[in-house]
């Protein structure tokens, strides 16, 4: 499953790669979204096992060996839950900055740059 | 084998469209791409075996993030500004 | 330009880390020690067919406690910026702005609202339907909130006027997180530790009231979760 990994991997970098040149608020927090599913694939990937099932067990359990790891799969539902709340938090920061001086471009708000 | 391609055939369309996402001047189609980004990795969870993640993937990345992120295009403007 | 260079040479930097990633990458071949404890003791000590469930409530409970917290505190603060009588007044001039945007929204075809009528509590239970079932199949509290959340973006979308009883919302957020931490610390008092779902009885493997109190504790974060996210989304909604 290196395939997956390296489909993390890229995304994140597409993500990275947004961040730092984008200059519209809201394709920030795009990247930030894209670094996000990146990221949770990169996870995903390091709990797979080969040939493994989902850790969900049965009435007639065999043996453990079969199932993939349940620990980073955890985690990521955690942290898929967090990115969106931590999102919409940043576009409710976008929306009343833009309220305040109707522009998406972060170059019009040098008030706190030093 | 089959399964293998479909993930490098969808890794393919996700990067793509995380790119696309980062480059179009319309802001609306970069919200959708990133949708169905987040679409595709639900999918990919389930093959990862993981159907806890693919499940919240689905509803929350794909649904509710986008439809929040049209709220805030709605409340501001779907037009781009210039990149330097 | 110089701008430019170093926005290269990090991105290059952070692929030549990322490449070393995937070469050096072999993959698991076997669960882990702390894996192999939760697969082996989650069905005897918590009768849970699903390890993950088991995990997210019991095991790491209090890291689910945490991420409710981050999430209402994302919550509180979206309701703090785009609170009622925030914008409007002092973007547009009066009252200028909200007479436009009544305008511009008209009312959904007569097919949307019937079908939507007819859909959103199909929705609605599907997810409570996930999250009570969520320690003997693929689901649970997140998921089964945000597929009620999305039951109700279907109801705004399909009723451009209605606006939602944030009471209800108000109650039902805070008396199951109330609840949540109160069985928590049930679970100091009777059990193991806190958040521990086993002073319920562990009942019978794969029976809907099995597992302890992760049923409950699970259905109050569905609960929980789709209230939050709803107001969120409503929060969102609003014109300004």
């Amino acid at each position: 499953m290196k395939a997956v990994l390296v489909i993390g991997l890229l995304l994140m970098l597409t993500g990275f790669y947004g961040l730092m040149t984008r200059r519209n608020m809201i394709k920030m927090v795009l990247s930030v979204a894209i670094t996000e599913v990146g990221l949770q694939m990169v996870m995903i990937t390091a709990g797979f096992i080969r040939g493994g099932t989902a850790p969900i067990l049965t009435e007639d359990i065999t043996e453990l060996a079969s199932f993939v790891d349940p620990v980073p799969q955890a985690l990521v539902l955690t942290a898929i839950v967090i990115g969106v709340a931590v999102n919409a938090l940043m576009l409710a920061f976008i929306i009343r900055m833009y309220g305040k001086r109707g522009s998406l471009d972060v170059r019009d708000y040098t008030d706190s740059k030093w | 084998m089959i399964i293998t391609a479909l993930i490098i055939l969808m890794g393919v369309t996700m990067v793509v469209s995380a790119v696309f996402a980062l480059h179009t001047k319309n802001l609306l189609m970069a919200v959708i791409a990133v949708g169905i980004l987040s679409l595709f990795s639900s999918i990919i969870y389930l093959i990862m075996q993981a159907p806890d993640v693919a499940m919240t993937e689905a509803a929350i990345g794909a649904g509710l993030s986008t439809v929040i992120f049209l709220y805030a295009l709605r409340r501001t403007t779907d037009r781009d500004v210039d990149d330097d | 330009m110089i701008k430019r260079a170093l926005i290269f040479l990090v991105l290059a930097f952070f692929a030549w880390q990322f490449l070393l990633m995937v070469t050096g990458w072999e993959g698991l071949s076997g669960l882990g020690e702390i894996a192999r404890h939760y697969m082996e003791k989650g069905r005897e000590e918590l009768g849970a067919a699903n390890i993950v469930t088991a995990i997210v409530v019991t095991y790491r409970g209090l890291d689910t406690l945490g991420e409710v917290s981050v999430l209402f505190l994302a919550a509180a603060g979206i309701g703090f910026l785009l609170g009622a009588g925030r914008l409007s007044r002092k973007q547009d001039g009066g009252n200028a702005g909200g007479l436009e945007n009544e305008k511009t929204r008209r009312k959904a075809s007569e097919i949307l609202e019937t079908g939507s009528d007819i859909v959103v509590p199909a929705i609605a239970v599907f997810g409570v339907y996930i999250f009570v079932n969520g320690h003997l199949s693929p689901g649970g509290g997140f998921q089964g909130g945000a597929v009620i959340a999305s039951a109700i973006v279907l109801l705004f979308l399909s009723h451009p006027f209605y606006s939602l009883n944030h009471g209800v919302l108000k109650v039902t957020e805070s008396l199951s997180g109330t609840v949540y931490v109160g069985l928590g610390l049930l679970g100091l008092i009777l059990a193991g530790g806190f958040l521990d779902a086993r002073f319920l009885p562990v009942g019978e493997f794969g029976r809907i009231l099995s597992a302890g109190a992760i049923p409950v504790i699970y259905s109050l974060i569905g609960l929980k979760v789709g209230a939050e996210l709803v107001g969120i989304l409503e929060q969102m909604r609003r014109p300004s």
